[in-house]
């Protein structure tokens, strides 16, 4: 491994990260289609110099980019992402039915094997594939197709599909995840798809145990063991041990079990991280501590990492998309908060740094182990 | 010739610098200018309008001769300075999009 590159969105442009194995320096180059959201930059694991980036305006909507060289040029791929047939509609925030509208790419997952093949998830929630490098997109419509689909209402957030994870163990298996729907599984490719919620309980939609309608903020999955699922819920940090069949909660002694984003380390599946954020109401820190928590054990049991990050009067969020993990062989961590750093660890969490502290909010972090 | 000036973020996406000139066969619409402007730059197709000439986005006016041309059908001819090409056809990001 040569070193690592890190990905980052922003509210005004992508930013381009890299070192070399020490990770204790770094290049910086950005911002990259300046002045537009960039909710998601991702490379290729079939290709490390193949990235994606969905880059979207309030004035001029969705534009997909594409770099065939690490990030260092780009070029603009296709953004017609049209529902498949008739669209119908979906729940609004009073209940009203309300016709499905593409707004933006909320996440761009490439195919494990193949670098122009790519799924985008969308909101209003919907999943989209490119087969050509990003030029041309299709509707995989069983998803929002589901009987379920009609009822489905946006969270705060708006309706989106947040969350895509392939699994490279069982062909044909993929998840998904929907804010405020919840979770979904496919084990054939994305053509029918059913909900995997059974264990969650969320105390604010009418049925608390109800089969979609929970606020799955993300999903987590180590590629060595896919059958275990970790979820970071609107509240609750949930696992499943049998490919979300079934979910039990995990959050331990967590100071709060609200949050946005979740991982795994790269080497220890039973390794996972979260962000604790005070409430729903109140998106940052508790106490002002930005704390990482880590547990060893697959949840339940949680110990706070702070060398390194703030412990006085920090109120930044730290969002769904915006944490990552690398594959070094000490793993590297990395996440980025709405007040703009994007810290990282070469340590498993036990020291942080920032890598850049002024970027405007950031809304998504991945990284890349580049061979 | 017809005169086109694009916002600054649409310029930086289809790499153009300063105004674009544009040649419109028969009447001078939105529509056509528009067509002719996305048969030029592809990227641009669903940044302005819909794609497949489709209906205004909801956060960008169209200005020309000091007049908002925003709420036009697509096929109102367009002002007579702007056909001969001695003022530009604006295409303007609204201050509430940004």
């Amino acid at each position: 491994m040569t070193g690592v590159r890190v990905l980052a969105g922003t509210r005004k442009g992508a930013f381009v990260l890299t070192s070399d194995g020490k990770r204790d320096r770094w290049e910086v180059s950005g911002p990259h289609f300046s002045g537009w959201e960039v909710y998601h930059v991702k490379g290729s694991p079939a290709d490390p110099d193949r990235l994606y980036a969905s880059q979207c305006s309030g004035w001029s909507g969705q534009v997909i980019q594409r770099s065939d060289d690490g990030g260092a040029t780009w070029a603009p791929m296709g953004n017609q992402f049209a529902y498949d047939g008739t669209p119908g509609t979906h729940q609004w925030y009073d209940g009203t039915p309300h016709p499905w509208e593409f707004e933006r790419v909320w996440h761009l997952e490439p195919a494990l094997d193949d670098p122009d093949t790519v799924w985008a998830g969308v909101e209003d929630a919907g999943l989209f594939r490119s087969a050509d490098g990003g030029q041309s997109w299709q509707e995989m419509p069983a998803l929002r197709g589901h009987k379920s689909g009609s009822s489905w209402q946006p969270g705060a957030g708006g309706m989106c599909l947040h969350t895509i994870l392939l699994d490279q163990s069982v062909p044909g298996r993929m998840f998904a995840a929907i804010s405020a729907a919840g979770a979904f599984r496919s084990d054939d490719d994305g053509q029918s798809w059913r909900p995997i919620n059974r264990g969650l309980q969320s105390e604010g939609i009418p049925d608390p145990d109800a089969e979609v309608g929970h606020c799955v903020h993300r999903l987590a999955m180590h590629p060595a063991r896919p059958g275990v699922l970790f979820m970071q819920k609107h509240w609750d940090v949930m696992r499943s041990d049998n490919a979300g069949e079934s979910w039990r909660e995990i959050s331990g002694n967590l100071p709060t079990d609200f949050g946005f984003p979740i991982d795994v380390h790269a080497h220890e599946p039973d390794t996972i991280y979260v962000v604790p954020i005070t409430s729903d109401a109140e998106h940052f820190p508790p106490e002002g501590k930005l704390r990482v928590y880590r547990s060893r054990t697959g949840g339940d049991d949680w110990e706070p990492l702070t060398v390194g990050l703030p412990q006085e009067n920090c109120y930044v969020n730290v969002l769904r998309d915006a944490m990552a993990v690398d594959s070094m062989d000490e793993c590297g961590v990395y996440f980025g908060t709405t007040g703009g750093q994007v810290y990282a660890s070469s340590d498993s969490g036990d020291s942080w740094a920032p890598i850049v502290r002024d970027l405007p909010a950031v809304l998504s972090v991945e990284v890349q182990t580049l061979p | 010739m017809i005169r086109v000036v694009l916002p600054s973020h649409l310029r930086a996406l289809a790499r153009i610098d300063g105004e674009v000139r544009l040649d419109v066969a028969g009447p001078v619409t939105q529509r056509t200018v528009l067509d002719a402007l996305e048969t030029r730059y592809p990227v641009l197709a669903g940044t302005i309008r819909g794609h497949d000439s489709g209906p205004r986005r909801a956060f960008i006016r169209f200005f020309a001769s000091e007049q908002d041309l925003s709420h036009d059908l697509p096929d109102t001819p367009l002002p007579p300075a702007v056909a001969a090409g001695t003022e530009p056809y604006l295409i303007v990001g609204a201050m509430a999009g940004g």
